[in-house]
């Protein structure tokens, strides 16, 4: 009865007793919910140092019609630098878009196979696939680019230059693919599984099942997955920088060198000196990019919220 | 120590507990001895298990659970204790379904103990040896103490979960339909063993089996729909002795 | 999910044209998960047939030489190791900290939804602007200078979401009747994640962490501008050093570089990817096993 005996003894004022597992759980929780928020201060952070160098250029010294409405980037002319990113804006577009084209129909057709139609271990390996798929970095999806892509486009297509709006968008097309595969699968396993039982109860075929069940119910979730793609191509450095040509050029056609906004920041960060004009506008091209992101990052969320789905 | 005058453990008064809109419990009053075994039966969603986990404060952990109403515990309301947690180390608690702590059978009753700061082995080993006896599961598992305490069979799961609650040597003991995943063999070896630890302990038996709380129940409760219909001596409700017919018909099985 | 079987009931003409239909869609769907997946494939299988002959141990263990159109990957492949072991130092505690708030304390309300916004939105936001604020805060505000520290926690700050996330899952996974036990038992918070929850996610947690390793060695944007460099001679001896690496080293010597023999980059491409591969692998099969030996 040794137990008793120690317990009676801190019987009084137990209720009130600060020993050192009180404390301890007293600065966890502290600590703890210091790195709960440790989120939401680093997201603000990024938006102040961004907007810190390049918010006041953008408000008081852009001119924003040349901004917005000009296809004429030379930031290093002298006296003034000129900044049109209507070309930049283009050339990050078209290479998106083409890649959407690429990457929507087919990322959705592999996750309807392999959340609707594969079983068992076929469909462990090929989620295993595509997760190996999702991880290849953006460098070497460039350098497939550069090396691989480039001159198999101007072989087929007898074109003088395969650094184009076609090589970059299929690139990030087969980038973007894994990762939209992967929340678009979340989104129709998120379908509950009675849906399909009921409408199989009544006779329907699979494909019937998919397209009058499955598809209408996982919409919200898949349209989260496409508008997360197009974010993703919207903000890939590495691979268009390597893959479009990087030429300022409103493209008119899919075998046009472009640059993208993205990798103008990349190409030229690394030359312009600290403060300069050249510098800022780098900077206000980053807010831009936060804030386009952001919000298709907020739709997605609010896209998936709606459907009541999960997000990986 | 058998009390020579009866002194009250729990007083509970206009007790109300709420998840939301939702009233799990209202305006429960009553008392709970020292040394007696409290039995509190009733339905399903009749507020049991509300009652237990407000006991020990659980409404703490537990999102959108509020409590209302006052629950003395010593004479002193638990609402104002600082230190919950040492409210709860007083507070043995059995659920219905077994929860084996996923580390070995010897740390799971030892864990209380090293919690207080109990460290020399030979003194762990005394709670642990001394615990699963009580909870009739040493005999079972002496050879393998090591083992994992999760993969344990859930009649031996139960009764290791009670040998763990034992080992906090608590004032209160609340026992929440015990027997659920325990058969009827170990039930009644349980219910030999609770019968001795009354002497040393308060014990609230939450229990669908309306023949359990007559078996052992000292004074027993009934519970309807957030309601408790009525408290009294066990023995007198079960002989015809109830005040509201509804507890009549319960006990007598018309429904529940 | 097997078809239902109709032979039973004497399949009529309709029936069987169904079901020939069926099976077209079924491999319709399937070609396309196979497009997806043959490209890159056989792009992988052209990057180790020309990569493979510039693999030696030498390749792994010498610098480059004569502007880096010869010689080895040494310096490239020690700042990555720098890179990555800075960037996990910063991010692991912290992405373990934020997982513990949301999957043991945060309650459904206002501020939770705000984490995950700002979380979501971290994994996000362009590498790039990472770049951007990497270079505005660690190297110019806080004086890093380009330096691995400055590198590494742009790194860390950019990954931190996938230990986030990864962690939170397999916190949430712990069931809650252990918490539940525990607090009655009369353990505080802190002693039931300490003793029980993080000792049963251990082997998930670091499931996570492999993933943000194989993320971090892949990240090339990030570091161009807060450490990383074209060439150095030296291999870094401490956290303000500028340092090589790979993702880097592969964009200059495919990109920056004349007169590369073609062997070279792909060897440097091949090592990156095989890097990442491994860690994936390696990830992937450690939740497996995971998963057949749980404990509850």
């Amino acid at each position: 009865m040794k137990e008793r005996a120690l317990q009676s003894e801190s019987s009084g004022g137990l209720e009130d007793r600060i020993d050192a597992a009180w404390i301890w759980d007293r600065i966890a929780r502290v600590v703890i919910f210091a790195g709960g928020v440790s989120a939401i201060v680093l997201i603000v952070a990024i938006f102040v140092f961004v907007a810190n160098e390049g918010l006041g250029f953008a408000l008081f010294d852009l001119d924003k019609g040349q901004f917005f409405g000009s296809p004429n980037w030379r930031p290093t002319t002298e006296p003034e630098g000129e900044f049109g990113a209507l070309a930049l804006m283009a050339g990050t577009a078209s290479v998106t878009g083409l890649a959407m084209l690429i990457a929507v129909p087919f990322s959705l057709g592999a996750a309807i196979y392999i959340s609707e139609f594969a079983t068992g271990r076929t469909r462990e390996i090929l989620k295993i696939l595509i997760e190996l798929l999702a991880a290849i970095p953006s460098v070497v999806w460039g350098f497939i680019g550069l090396t691989i892509l480039n001159p198999l486009i101007i072989d087929m297509f007898n074109v003088p230059v395969g650094l184009t709006v076609l090589n970059a968008g299929l690139i990030l097309g087969l980038m973007a693919a894994p990762i939209m595969t992967t929340i678009a699968e979340d989104a129709l396993k998120a379908v509950p599984e009675s849906y399909r039982e009921a409408a199989e109860a009544m006779g329907a075929s699979r494909w019937q099942v998919i397209r009058q069940v499955v598809l209408p119910s996982a919409k919200n979730g898949l349209v989260a997955a496409a508008l997360l793609g197009v974010g993703r191509g919207f903000g890939e450095t590495m691979a268009v920088l390597m893959a479009s040509g990087h030429a300022v050029h409103m493209p008119t056609s899919p075998f046009d060198s472009v640059r993208a906004l993205t990798a103008t920041i990349a190409a030229e960060l690394g030359e312009t000196a600290q403060g300069s004009d050249h510098y800022r506008v780098l900077f206000t091209l980053g807010i831009l990019l936060f804030l386009v992101t952001f919000v298709i990052n907020l739709l997605a969320d609010i896209l998936v919220r709606k459907g009541g789905g999960k997000r990986s | 120590m058998v009390a020579s005058t009866v002194r009250t453990k729990l007083e509970v008064e206009d007790l109300e507990i709420r998840y939301g809109d939702h009233v799990a419990l209202k305006g429960a009053t009553f008392d709970v001895r020292e040394n007696e075994i409290f039995g509190i039966i009733g339905p399903a969603n009749s507020g049991k298990t509300s009652f237990v986990r407000s006991i020990n404060r659980m409404d703490e952990m537990t999102p959108g659970m509020e409590v209302s109403g006052s629950l003395k515990f010593n004479g002193k309301d638990t609402s104002t204790w600082r230190n919950l947690y040492a409210l709860r180390s007083r507070i043995g608690v059995v659920f219905p379904l077994p929860v084996g702590l996923p580390m070995s059978i010897y740390e799971n009753v030892a864990f209380a103990a090293r919690l207080r700061g109990l460290r020399s082995k030979a003194a762990l080993d005394e709670v642990v040896e001394r615990c699963l006896t009580r909870a009739a599961l040493w005999d079972e598992v002496k050879d393998r103490l090591d083992s994992l305490g999760s993969l344990l069979s859930g009649g031996q799961q139960q009764r290791l979960t009670i040998a763990r609650a034992l080992s906090q040597d608590p004032e209160l003991l609340l026992l929440d339909e015990f027997s659920i995943a325990v058969d009827p063999v170990t039930t009644m070896r349980i219910e030999d063993v609770l019968k001795e630890l009354k002497k040393e302990m308060t014990i609230v038996l939450v229990t669908n089996l309306v023949q359990q709380a007559r078996r052992l129940a000292d004074r027993t409760a009934f519970f309807l729909q957030g309601e408790v219909v009525e408290v009294g001596n066990t023995k007198e409700l079960f002989s015809g002795g109830a005040v509201d017919e509804r507890t009549t018909h319960y006990i007598e099985g018309r429904f529940g | 999910m097997s078809q239902p079987t109709i032979e039973g009931f004497g399949a009529t003409p309709l029936d069987i044209r169904n079901r020939r239909n069926q099976k077209a869609i079924r491999l319709a769907f399937g070609a396309m998960t196979i497009m997806l997946i043959v490209p890159v494939v056989i792009i992988l299988a052209l990057l180790i047939a020309r990569g493979y002959p510039a693999l030696s141990w030498d390749f792994f263990t010498t610098h480059p030489v004569d502007n880096m159109t010869k010689g080895g990957i040494l310096p490239a492949l020690v700042g990555t190791l720098w890179l990555v072991g800075v960037a996990l130092i910063a991010s692991v505690p912290l992405g373990v900290a934020a997982a513990i708030y949301l999957s043991e304390y945060a309650s459904d309300n206002f501020l939770t939804r705000l984490i995950n916004l700002a979380i979501i939105n971290l994994a996000g936001v362009p590498s790039i602007v990472h770049a951007l604020f990497g270079l505005g805060a660690f190297v110019l505000f806080f004086e890093f200078g380009t330096s691995i520290l400055a590198a590494s926690l742009t790194l860390a700050v950019m990954t931190l979401p996938v230990v986030i996330v990864s962690t939170r899952e397999t916190l949430q996974a712990v069931p809650q009747s252990f918490r539940l036990a525990c607090w009655s038992l009369g353990a505080t918070r802190w002693q039931t994640i300490r003793k029980v929850v993080l000792p049963n996610s251990i082997s998930g947690i670091l499931t996570g962490v492999i993933l943000e390793v194989s993320r971090t060695v892949g990240e090339t944007a990030p570091i161009m501008f807060t450490g990383a460099v074209f060439f150095t001679p030296h291999l870094p001896v401490g956290v303000l050093d500028q340092t090589m690496a790979m993702s880097l080293h592969l964009y200059s010597v495919s990109t920056q570089v004349t007169d590369v023999p073609e062997a070279l980059p792909y060897g440097v491409a091949l090592s990156l990817i095989g890097m990442v591969i491994v860690l994936n692998s390696a990830s992937i099969a450690f939740r497996m096993h995971l998963r057949r030996t749980k404990k509850w």
